[in-house]
């Protein structure tokens, strides 16, 4: 029984950790944030000489062939670093959905792509999360028609991994798509609307039950936002014990007030465990099938919840600075609470939950 | 990352069940206090007294104890304990005891020898009960300050002073107690550990009635109290030092996972089974997505346990993780208590042995012990301050004397 990250899950951490250091600043950010630049290309470039985009594909497929919990390692320090750059429905979801769900010529079309990152995949699934009321997307012999309405990292796509409202999984080519880019609170990732209108697509069609392929897949990607959120809210709260140490009122250092003090502590007892929680889901997709829906619903859910209490409480011990756009602060906000709403509410993935338990 | 026990752990698991199964029949019920002397029955021990020598036997209580103290003698293993405590728990068994998980500890790390040899077999056998005297009415979060004195006449400790809210101490057979004997020394520098029994002469125990209704602790009188010179733990003055590793280990059981995870699954049974209007409480979505937080909760609690229990196996320092458990743990298991009653509703409210009184009136009684354990132990404020400070490196407040100087 070992519990705990093994070097080499360390050090790749670190070695992310680093070059985020060196390349994705608050500067960095803010400069891209300013174009609404949510693909930096000098760091996707970089992240990819690393091999981060292929870290769930396949050595057959040029990838590291590694696992969800080394994926969840990187998300949550892209998460700390706010880092302009997609990474969950590119190289999270979209190769998990090929590899589960293609064809071995599928797979030899795009994981080798996505691997090097030289192409890049947005993801639309919200359709099938939770349906709003825009035309539902569905298909026609070899394309797909409709529209979806949130899709995540539409920046630059070159595909996109669709799914349509009936639990199917398709590729079409951004050439093919109309996209109308929507602007949310946090300006590091980018989402949008995609109409499709008799859109030539690959459907990945190579499984017994597409729908349970598409659920795992999901359990993926809330496992890997739930770390996004861990990294974010662990930058915040770090932040926020920093400028307590530093910053005077009274003749005092703010950090020896208790109230100032005591909302520290607090971020802390919430967010420690929350790291235990994020490690276990990803390890429980990787290795415990039967526990991985559970626990991928509840890391969602509970660092949703955790991660915005810390937002909150981290901001408010920066006092007006908090607030300004001078300390960025916000971004870390933005991303936390954009994170919340993704691949379902906290409401809706703990429904699952009791679902999956048999409590509904 | 490996949750998989190696084969000798299974092994280990497995002859834990087999052991519960078999001798699940012999483990007394929930006796929350052991007999007084007076009641104790004279023919030999009671059945909690031969259920705790069945277990140490076996090595499932007493476990690391020396043999020579009349523990089992095992190598430390945080794993085993786990599988220990998990077992229990899942069986819903009464586990065994180490003694007192604060007095035994501390004289195994510092007692003398005749020390030792005195205290730790009739403790871990059961048959020599504890209580602490820390807290005073003056001083409780900031125990040092405490004024009970002890001075040295001949070959004893003359204690005069009062103790509060001392757990137990109507039943105890024993106290280990904090006085101070040096009156002049820095606060933290006079204060010496005693142990002694409850029944010399000038001891003066009078219960006090909790929020619970039951007499659960204590306050403590002494009256020029005569405690031989030999019967200190640690050095004269040293006793804050002998205190706080008493402390460290008093910290440590509460906010136990373990317990959060069967308290869990009692509400997900209790809300399976109660029904309002004819239908299951957990078919009422509120409740329910209340449920749910709680278990998101609970699982990250029982994660954090996994990690620090890795760390212990590596010898390292678990930090963080450790600092929060009584925090967290102990709020946690206050808030499952609340969700239970709140889906009870006025059902939630029955107590006093009451007609129509769910579980025994258990949840009530949790929720108000629960409430008692957030206090008790160091208070969520002052683990708030040991978080901030000592995890999190945050100043300390500054010392009032400091500022009038
Ligand atoms: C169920 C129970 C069992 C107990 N059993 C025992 C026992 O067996 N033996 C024993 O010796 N004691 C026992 N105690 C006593 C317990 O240790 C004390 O109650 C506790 O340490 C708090 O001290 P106090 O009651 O004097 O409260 P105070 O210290 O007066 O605290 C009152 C309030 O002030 C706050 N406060 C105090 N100082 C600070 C600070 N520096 N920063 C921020 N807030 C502060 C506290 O958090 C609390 O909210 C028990 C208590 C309970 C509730």
């Amino acid at each position: 029984m070992d519990f705990a990250l093994s070097e080499e899950q360390q050090y790749l951490q670190q070695t992310v950790m680093d070059l985020l250091a060196d390349s994705c600043s608050l500067d960095v950010v803010r400069a891209d944030a300013s174009e609404n630049q949510t693909k930096n290309s000098d760091l996707f470039a970089s992240l990819a000489q690393l091999g981060i985009q292929g870290t769930l594909i396949s050595e057959d497929y040029g990838g590291v062939g590694l696992r969800l919990i080394d994926a969840a390692l990187i998300a949550e320090a892209l998460g700390s670093c706010v880092a302009t750059v997609p990474f969950i429905g590119n190289s999270v979801i979209a190769p998990l959905a090929i590899d589960l769900a293609g064809s071995d010529e599928q797979k030899n079309n795009w994981l080798p792509r996505l691997a090097s990152g030289e192409i890049t995949c947005g993801i639309a699934l919200g359709e099938h999360v939770g349906a709003r009321d825009n035309d539902p997307i569905t298909r026609e012999k070899d394309t797909i028609s409709g529209v979806a309405m949130f899709a995540l990292e539409v920046q630059d796509a070159d595909i996109f991994l669709v799914a349509t409202n009936e639990g199917e999984l398709h590729i079409v080519e951004s050439q093919n798509v109309h996209v109308n880019p929507l602007f949310s609170i946090d300006k590091t990732r980018s989402i949008g609307e995609l109409t499709l209108e008799g859109t030539p697509s690959d459907h990945l069609a190579h499984c017994t039950d597409p729908s349970d392929v598409l659920a795992r897949v999901v359990d993926a990607g809330r496992v890997a936002i739930a770390a996004d959120t861990l990294g974010a809210s662990q930058t915040m709260l770090n932040k926020a014990v920093e400028y307590a140490g530093e910053r005077q009122q009274f003749n005092r250092v703010i950090g020896s007030f208790q109230a100032v003090k005591h909302m520290c502590a607090e971020m802390a007892a919430e967010l420690e465990p929350c790291r235990s929680l994020v490690w276990y889901a990803a390890h429980a997709y990787d290795t415990i099938a039967q526990e991985a829906r559970l626990t991928a619903c509840h890391a969602k859910a509970h660092l949703a919840e955790v991660g915005r209490f810390v937002a909150r409480k981290a901001t408010e011990v920066h006092g007006g600075m908090g607030f300004t756009d001078l300390l960025g602060l916000h971004y870390w906000f933005k991303r936390v609470e954009l994170n919340r709403q993704l691949l379902g509410t906290p409401e809706f993935v703990r429904n699952i939950a009791a679902e999956v338990q048999g409590w509904t | 990352m490996d949750l998989e026990y190696s084969t000798e752990y299974q092994t280990f698991r497995d002859e834990l069940r087999e052991f519960l199964r078999e001798h699940k029949h012999l483990s007394p019920g929930a006796i929350v206090r052991r007999p007084t002397e007076r009641e104790q029955p004279q023919d030999g021990p009671n059945p909690a007294q031969r259920w705790q020598q069945l277990l140490i036997e076996h090595g499932y209580a007493a476990r690391t104890i020396p043999k020579e103290y009349g523990g089992y003698g095992a190598e430390p293993d945080p794993l085993k304990n786990h599988i220990i405590a998990e077992e229990f728990a899942k069986a819903r068994v009464r586990p065994g005891h180490s003694g007192d998980n604060r007095l035994v500890p501390t004289v195994l790390e510092l007692g003398t020898e005749d020390q030792k040899q005195w205290l730790v077999p009739p403790s871990i056998r059961g048959e020599m009960s504890w209580c602490q005297g820390y807290s005073e009415p003056g001083s409780g979060s900031d125990l040092a300050s405490l004024t009970t004195r002890a001075e040295v006449d001949g070959d004893d400790f003359v204690i005069n002073g009062q103790k509060i809210w001392t757990s137990g101490a109507q039943y105890a057979d024993m106290m280990f107690c904090l006085v101070r004997t040096e009156p002049d020394a820095p606060k933290h520098q006079g204060i010496s550990y005693l142990v002694f029994s409850m029944d010399r002469p000038g001891i003066e125990v009078r219960p006090l009635v909790t929020m619970t209704g039951e007499a659960t602790f204590n306050e403590v009188f002494f009256t020029d109290v005569r405690v031989p010179k030999n019967q200190i733990i640690g050095k004269r003055g040293e006793g804050w030092f002998v205190a706080n590793t008493t402390l460290k280990h008093e910290r440590e059981g509460l906010g136990d996972p373990n317990q959060a995870e069967n308290r869990f699954r009692e509400i997900v049974e209790l809300m399976e089974t109660e029904k309002v209007d004819g239908k299951p409480i957990m078919s009422n979505a509120t409740h329910r997505d209340r449920l749910l937080q709680l278990q998101g909760r609970m699982l990250a609690m029982k994660y954090n346990g996994m990690r620090v229990l890795t760390s212990q196996r590596k010898h390292e320092e678990p930090g963080l993780p450790r600092w929060i458990i009584k925090l967290q743990g102990c709020e946690l298991n206050h808030q499952m208590a609340a969700m239970a009653i709140d889906s009870l509703g006025e059902l939630g409210t029955l107590y006093h042995r009451s007609d129509h009184m769910r579980a025994g009136g258990m949840w009530q009684q949790r929720f108000m012990m629960d409430l008692g354990l957030i206090i008790g132990g160091g208070t969520a404020q002052i683990q708030k301050n040991m978080i901030g400070e000592r995890a999190l490196g945050l100043p300390k407040e500054p010392k009032i004397e400091e500022k009038s100087a």
